[in-house]
C-alpha cells in the first residue's frame, strides 16, 4: 500500500515516555517505555484505563507535543510536528461552528493549497464517503452529534493521509449511532487502506473494530497486551457481536483490562464466558 | 424526542449525545419540514414581540402627553409630546436637525473608526500573545474605568476646542471596548478548535485568519457594540460643552434660548440616532453571524 517500501511500518514508537511537570514541583509520568508498531494499513484499537496517557500518546503522534524520552516515526519519518501524512478525529468533533459541513472539510485542503474548485469537489466526494450527501451547506448546529463525527471524519480523510488518529470519536454517541459508525468505519477503512489507530475505553469496540487491540495500564501507561482480533468483515446479517469467537477475545482483553488494575471499575458485565477464564495473557509481540 | 427535533431542529449544546442518528432515516425531510414550520410562527411571534416591545413606549408617550395636559407638570418646562412631536418635523423640515445631526455623526464616526482601527488589531495581537495579555490587561482596565469625560478638559487643553479634541476624545472612550472585547474573544477560541486546524496543517496567519478571528467575532462585537453607544454619549457631552454644531450644541443652546421645545426635539434626535445606529450593528453582528443557532 505505501509507497514507502522497504518498511511496511505504518507507525512506530520506541520506548515512548512522556512526563509531565507537576505544579508544585516533581513530574507525572504520562506513558512510561512505549514500543509499538502498527503496520500500515492496519487498524489497531487500543483500550485502557481512564487517565492511562491514551489522548496523550494521539497528541503526539498528531504532533501537538513531544515525547519527553523516545521516538514516533511514521512511515519511517520522525514526527517534528503536525503534519498532512496524519488525520485526527478528536472526540468532540472540533469543527469549526461558523463553517458548513462541506467547508468544514475544506479546511485541510485549504492548509494544503489545493485550488477552490478541487477542494468542493473533494470535499463533496469525502461527504459522500461518510454517508452525508445533501448536507453539504448545513451548519454544524444543524447536524446531529452523529453527523458532525462524520463530518469531522471526512475532514480527516479529505487531505489523503496515511495514518488516521481517533480519539474515542464515537464516546459521546448513542449505542445506535455508534454501531452504524463502526460499520461505516470499517467500510472506510477497506476502501481507503489506511492506518487506523483507535482509541476506545469500550472493549466491544476495541475488538469489533481492531485487527490488533492494545491494552495499557493505569497510568503510567504500558502495554500491558496486545491481542489479535482479526474477525471477519461484518456481512451485515450475522450478529458478530455475539459469535463465540467475539466473545472469546472480548473476555480476552476484558482480563489484560482488570488484571492491570483489580480495583478498577467493571465498565460492562463480564459475560458468560465459554470457559473458565484462563489467566494467560498474550504477551505483547512488538 | 422527535417532536422536539421538529419544532426546534439542531439546538442541542454541541457535545450532547445526539439520538436516532442515521442520516438516511428521512431525516432530511424532518429537517424541511421544520425549517419551513417555524417561518409563519416566526412572523406571528415577531408580531406578538414587537407590540410586547413598544407596550412600554407608548405607554410613556400617553404619559408624557398628559402630564403636562392635565398639570402635573409645567407645560413650559415640558410641552406635550404631540408639541414636541410638530416641533421635531418643522426642524427635520427646515434642515436644522439634518445639519447638527450629521455634524454629531461626522465625528462619533470618526472617532469610532479610529478606535476600530486601533483597538481590533491591538487587541489581536495582545489576545494572541498571552504574555502581552497578563501584562497589559489590567493597564487598559484602568483606563477604560476612567470615565472618558473626566479626560475632556486634559484633550481641549492639548487639541484645542475645534473637531479634533472631539474625535480624539470619542476615539479615546471607544477604543477600550474595542480592545478588551477583542483581547478577551482572542483569548477564550476554544483550544481544541486551534489544535484541530493546526493538526490540519494551519499554521501561523492562516490559523488565525481561519479560526482564531471568526472565533472571536461574537465577542469582539459586544465591546464594539458598547462603543458605538458609547460614542455617541461621550460626544454629546462633550458638545455640550464646547461646540458650534452637532447635536449636543444644539440641546444646549436651545436650553439657552429657553426655547424647550427646540430642545425636546433635539433629545428625541439623539434616543433615535441611538437607537438606529444599536439596530444597525445589531443587523452587522447578525449577518456576520449567521451560522449562529
Ligand atoms: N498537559 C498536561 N499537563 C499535565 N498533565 C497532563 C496533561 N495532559 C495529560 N496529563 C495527565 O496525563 C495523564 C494521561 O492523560 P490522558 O488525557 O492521556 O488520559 P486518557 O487515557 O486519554 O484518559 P481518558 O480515557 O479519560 O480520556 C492524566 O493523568 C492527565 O492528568
Ligand atoms: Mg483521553
Amino acid at each position: 500500500m505505501s509507497a514507502l517500501a522497504p518498511t511496511t511500518s505504518g507507525l512506530r514508537f520506541a520506548s515512548v515516555t512522556k512526563e509531565f511537570p507537576v505544579r508544585g514541583g516533581g513530574t507525572l509520568t504520562a506513558l512510561s517505555e512505549l514500543d509499538l508498531d502498527v503496520g500500515a494499513g492496519e487498524l489497531l484499537t487500543v483500550v485502557g484505563p481512564s487517565g492511562c496517557g491514551k489522548s496523550t500518546l494521539l497528541d503526539m503522534v498528531a504532533g501537538l507535543s513531544t515525547p519527553t524520552s523516545g521516538t514516533i516515526e511514521v512511515h519511517g519519518r520522525e514526527i517534528r510536528g503536525p503534519g498532512l501524512d496524519r488525520g485526527i478525529v478528536f472526540q468532540q468533533y472540533a469543527l469549526l461552528p461558523w463553517r458548513t459541513a462541506q467547508a468544514n472539510v475544506e479546511l485541510g485542503l485549504e492548509a494544503k493549497g489545493v485550488p477552490r474548485r478541487r477542494r468542493g469537489a473533494i470535499a463533496r466526494e469525502h461527504l459522500d464517503l461518510v454517508g452525508l450527501t445533501g448536507f453539504e451547506s448545513r451548519y454544524p448546529h444543524e447536524l446531529s452529534g452523529g453527523m458532525k463525527q462524520r463530518v469531522a471524519i471526512a475532514r480527516s480523510l479529505a487531505y489523503d493521509p496515511e495514518v488516521l488518529l481517533m480519539d474515542e470519536p464515537f464516546a459521546a454517541l448513542d449505542a445506535q449511532t455508534r454501531e452504524s459508525l463502526q460499520d461505516e468505519l470499517l467500510r472506510i477503512w477497506r476502501a481507503t487502506d489506511k492506518t487506523i489507530v483507535f482509541i476506545t475505553h469500550g472493549i466491544d469496540e476495541a475488538v469489533y473494530l481492531g485487527q490488533r487491540v492494545v491494552v495499557l495500564t493505569p497510568r503510567p501507561g504500558r502495554i500491558r497486551a496486545v491481542v489479535d482480533a482479526d474477525l471477519p468483515a461484518p456481512d451485515g446479517v450475522t450478529d458478530l457481536r455475539s459469535t463465540p469467537e467475539f466473545v472469546a477475545l472480548r473476555h480476552r482483553v476484558w482480563e489484560a483490562l482488570h488484571a492491570a488494575d483489580p480495583a478498577d471499575q467493571v465498565p460492562d458485565p463480564a459475560p458468560a464466558g465459554p470457559a473458565a477464564p484462563t489467566r494467560t495473557l498474550e504477551v505483547a509481540h512488538v | 424526542m422527535s417532536s422536539a427535533l421538529e419544532t426546534r431542529p439542531a439546538v442541542a449544546p454541541p457535545d450532547a449525545p445526539a439520538f436516532a442518528d442515521p442520516p438516511t432515516l428521512g431525516r432530511r425531510s424532518v429537517h424541511d419540514v421544520a425549517r419551513l414550520a417555524p417561518a409563519g410562527r416566526r412572523l406571528r411571534s415577531g408580531a406578538a414581540r414587537a407590540a410586547r416591545a413598544s407596550v412600554a413606549l407608548l405607554a410613556f408617550l400617553v404619559l408624557w402627553e398628559l402630564a403636562p395636559r392635565l398639570g402635573w407638570v409645567d407645560p413650559v418646562f415640558l410641552p406635550p409630546f404631540t408639541q414636541v412631536a410638530q416641533t421635531f418635523a418643522g426642524l427635520v423640515a427646515d434642515g436644522t436637525l439634518a445639519t447638527n445631526a450629521g455634524a454629531s455623526l461626522v465625528r462619533a464616526g470618526a472617532g469610532f473608526s479610529i478606535a476600530l482601527a486601533v483597538g481590533i488589531p491591538l487587541g489581536l495581537v495582545i489576545g494572541w500573545s498571552s504574555r502581552a495579555a497578563q501584562y497589559l490587561s489590567p493597564f487598559f482596565e484602568v483606563f477604560r474605568n476612567t470615565a472618558a469625560l473626566a479626560l475632556l478638559p486634559v484633550f481641549i487643553l492639548i487639541l484645542g476646542i475645534g473637531e479634533s479634541s472631539k474625535i480624539a476624545i470619542v476615539a479615546f472612550a471607544c477604543t477600550f471596548p474595542v480592545l478588551l472585547s477583542t483581547i478577551a474573544g482572542v483569548r477564550s477560541v476554544d483550544g481544541l478548535l486551534v489544535r484541530s486546524a493546526r493538526s490540519l496543517g494551519l499554521r501561523g496567519t492562516q490559523l488565525f485568519r481561519k479560526v482564531v478571528l471568526p472565533a472571536a467575532v461574537p465577542t469582539m462585537f459586544t465591546g464594539i457594540r458598547m462603543a458605538a453607544t458609547g460614542s455617541i454619549l461621550v460626544l454629546i457631552a462633550a458638545e455640550m460643552v464646547g461646540a458650534r454644531s452637532g447635536l449636543g450644541y444644539y440641546i444646549t443652546a436651545m436650553q439657552f434660548n429657553f426655547q424647550i421645545s427646540q430642545m425636546y426635539a433635539g433629545i428625541l434626535a439623539i434616543a433615535i440616532v441611538g437607537v438606529a445606529i444599536n439596530g444597525g450593528l445589531v443587523l452587522v453582528e447578525r449577518r456576520l453571524m449567521r451560522w449562529r443557532p
